[in-house]
C-alpha cells in the first residue's frame, strides 16, 4: 500500500517538475527571443523591467508581460461561438503540454534502493504518442478559427490546418528511417541505442546515422511550430490569422503554445538525433574515452551530467530555432506547399529507401 | 536546378550573417557588462532617458523670447509672426510703450504649443530677432492641454 502511494507520489513529483521545466523554459524563451533578435539586429532588447531597481538584463520582462496579459480585458466577441471560443486555446495548450510526458530527461536515478526513471511515462509507443498529440494540436487552430465566427480567422485556421497536415506527412516519413535504424518506438530505448559507438569512437547519434532524416525532420518540425518562415497560419504583421479574435490571457496562451512547440521540437530533435541525455563516451560509471583513458565518476555526478547535457542540447535547438525565425522571411503559400509536397516528402522517401539499402548490405 | 542551388547557398550564408551579428554583439555586450571599455559597443541603441543624443544646433526646439538689456522683451508686437504662423497658434496683444523708439510692446504673448507644428516661420519672420527656437528643450510633454499654453513669463524665463 505504501509502495503504491510512494510510486504515485514520485509520478506526481515528476509531472510537477516536468511541467515547471516546460513552462519556465517557455517564459525564458520569450525573453531569449527578444534578446536574441535584438543582438542579431544590433539592438539591446528588453532591459527595463526591474524589481526594486534590479534589472538583471531584462530577465523580469516575462513576468511583467505575464502580469500585463492577466490584467488585460478578456474580450469575447458577441458573434463568436462562446464555449468553443473559450475552449480552443486550452485544447492547443493541452496537446502540446502533454507531449512532455514521453520525453526522457535522463537515465535512471538511484536513491537508496529505489530506481527513479527520469521520464514521466515510458511508453512503448512514445514516439507515436508525441506525433499524435502534435497532430491533435490542429484542433486548437481549427476550432479557434471557426469559433471566432470571422471569415479571416476561419481562413487563417484552414491555412494552418492545411500547412500542418502537409508537413505532418514529411515529419512522419522522416522518422521512419530513424525507426529502422533504432528498432524501437520507445524513446528511452532510442536514447539508449544512441549511447553505443560507431566505428569505435563516434557516438551512434541519429545525426550521424540519419543526416538526411535530420534535415527533413528539422524543416517539417519548424513548420509545425507555426513560426517564421512558416508562420502563414497567424502572420502576425500582415495576414490575419486564426487568433485574431482573442485577447488577454487566451491570446497569451496561443503565444505560449508557440514557444512550447519550439521546446517540444527541440526536445524531439535532441532525443531522436542528438542522443538525448547521452554525453559522448559517458557510461553509467564514468567516461570511457576511445583512446583508452578513463575517468570514473560517482552515480549522482553522472546523472547530473546527463540531465545537463539534455538541457544544453535542448537550449541549443531553441536558440537555433529563434535564430532561424529572425533570419528568414516568410514563405509564399504556394512555395510552402511545393516545399512540403514536392521536396520534403520525396526526399524522405529517398531517405527510407537509402536507409533500407544500406541496412541490407 | 543550378539556380536553386545558388539560392540555397545564399540561404545558408544568411544564417551565418545573423549568427555572426549575434556572436559579435554578444561578445561586446558581455565586455560592456563586465565594465571593459571597447571601441565597439555591440549595439546602436541610445538608452534615452539616461543617455541623450546631442541635438543639432539648427534643430527647432522650444521657443524663447529674447530680451533687451533692461529685461523687457525685444518684441515690438508687429504681428508678423502671428500672420505667418500656419497653425495660428500665436496670440499677441499689443500695448503702447512710453519710449518713442519702441512704440509698442506685447502685453500678452501666448503660444499654444499643442497647436504649434514647429515650422520655425515665426523665427524667420521676426524683424527684431525677438523669438528663437534654440533652447534645445524637446521634452515639454504635458498631461493637459492647458499646460501646453505658454505665456510671456514662461517664454522669457
Amino acid at each position: 500500500m505504501t509502495e503504491t502511494l510512494n510510486e504515485m507520489l514520485i509520478i506526481f513529483i515528476k509531472i510537477v517538475c516536468a511541467l515547471a521545466w516546460l513552462l519556465g523554459l517557455t517564459l525564458f524563451l520569450t525573453w531569449l527571443e527578444r534578446k536574441e533578435s535584438a543582438l542579431i539586429q544590433d539592438r539591446l532588447g528588453a532591459n527595463r523591467a526591474s524589481i526594486f531597481g534590479i534589472r538583471i538584463i531584462g530577465l523580469f520582462q516575462p513576468i511583467a508581460d505575464a502580469i500585463k496579459m492577466i490584467f488585460k480585458e478578456d474580450f469575447v466577441p458577441s458573434f463568436s461561438r462562446k464555449f468553443l471560443h473559450t475552449m480552443a486555446p486550452f485544447i492547443s495548450f493541452f496537446f502540446v503540454a502533454i507531449t512532455i510526458a514521453a520525453i526522457p530527461f535522463g537515465d535512471n536515478l538511484r536513491i537508496g534502493n529505489r530506481t527513479i526513471h527520469l521520464q514521466i511515462l515510458d511508453f512503448n509507443v512514445g514516439l507515436l504518442f508525441i506525433l499524435a498529440m502534435l497532430s491533435l494540436g490542429i484542433y486548437g487552430i481549427i476550432i479557434s478559427g471557426w469559433a471566432s465566427n470571422n471569415k479571416y480567422a476561419l481562413i487563417g485556421g484552414l491555412r494552418g490546418a492545411a500547412q500542418i497536415i502537409s508537413y505532418e506527412v514529411a515529419l512522419g516519413l522522416s522518422l521512419i528511417g530513424l525507426i529502422m535504424v533504432y528498432p524501437s518506438l520507445r524513446l528511452s530505448s532510442i536514447v539508449l541505442y544512441q549511447g553505443e559507438l560507431l566505428f569505435g569512437f563516434l557516438p551512434k547519434w541519429g545525426i550521424f546515422l540519419q543526416p538526411l532524416g535530420f534535415v527533413i525532420f528539422l524543416f517539417a518540425a519548424l513548420s509545425e511550430t507555426k513560426r517564421a518562415p512558416f508562420d502563414l497560419p497567424e502572420g502576425e504583421s500582415e495576414i490575419i490569422g486564426f487568433f485574431t479574435e482573442y485577447s488577454g490571457l487566451k491570446w497569451g496562451l496561443f503565444m505560449m503554445v508557440d514557444f512550447m512547440e519550439v521546446i517540444i521540437v527541440s526536445t524531439l530533435l535532441t532525443t531522436l538525433f542528438f542522443g538525448g541525455w547521452q554525453v559522448p563516451w559517458l557510461a553509467s560509471d564514468g567516461f570511457h574515452f576511445p583512446w583508452g583513458g578513463e575517468l570514473l565518476l560517482s552515480h549522482v555526478v553522472v546523472v547530473l551530467l546527463q540531465v545537463a547535457a539534455f538541457n544544453i542540447k535542448v537550449f541549443f535547438f531553441c536558440w537555433l530555432q529563434i535564430l532561424i525565425r529572425w533570419t528568414y522571411p516568410r514563405f509564399r503559400y504556394d512555395q510552402l506547399m511545393d516545399f512540403g509536397w514536392k521536396l520534403l516528402i520525396p526526399l524522405s522517401l529517398v531517405n527510407i529507401i537509402g536507409t533500407g539499402i544500406i541496412m541490407t548490405l | 536546378m543550378i539556380k536553386a542551388l545558388g539560392y540555397f547557398i545564399e540561404i545558408i550564408r544568411g544564417i551565418f550573417i545573423t549568427t555572426r551579428h549575434f556572436v559579435v554583439n554578444l561578445f561586446f555586450r558581455c565586455l560592456a557588462v563586465l565594465g571593459i571599455k571597447t571601441k565597439r559597443k555591440g549595439s546602436v541603441t541610445i538608452q534615452y532617458p539616461e543617455q541623450k543624443k546631442e541635438i543639432a544646433s539648427r534643430h527647432r526646439s522650444l521657443h524663447r523670447l529674447m530680451t533687451r538689456p533692461d529685461g523687457k522683451p525685444r518684441c515690438v508686437a508687429c504681428m508678423l509672426c502671428v500672420t505667418v504662423c500656419p497653425s495660428e497658434c500665436i496670440y499677441v496683444e499689443a500695448a503702447e510703450d512710453p519710449d518713442p523708439e519702441i512704440q509698442k510692446y506685447p502685453a500678452k504673448f501666448i503660444i499654444d504649443l499643442s497647436r504649434c507644428c514647429f515650422c520655425g516661420f515665426c523665427v524667420e519672420a521676426c524683424p527684431e530677432d525677438a523669438i528663437r527656437m534654440d533652447t534645445g528643450n524637446v521634452e515639454f510633454a504635458q498631461y493637459s492641454q492647458e499646460d501646453m499654453i505658454y505665456d510671456l513669463d514662461k517664454l522669457i524665463g
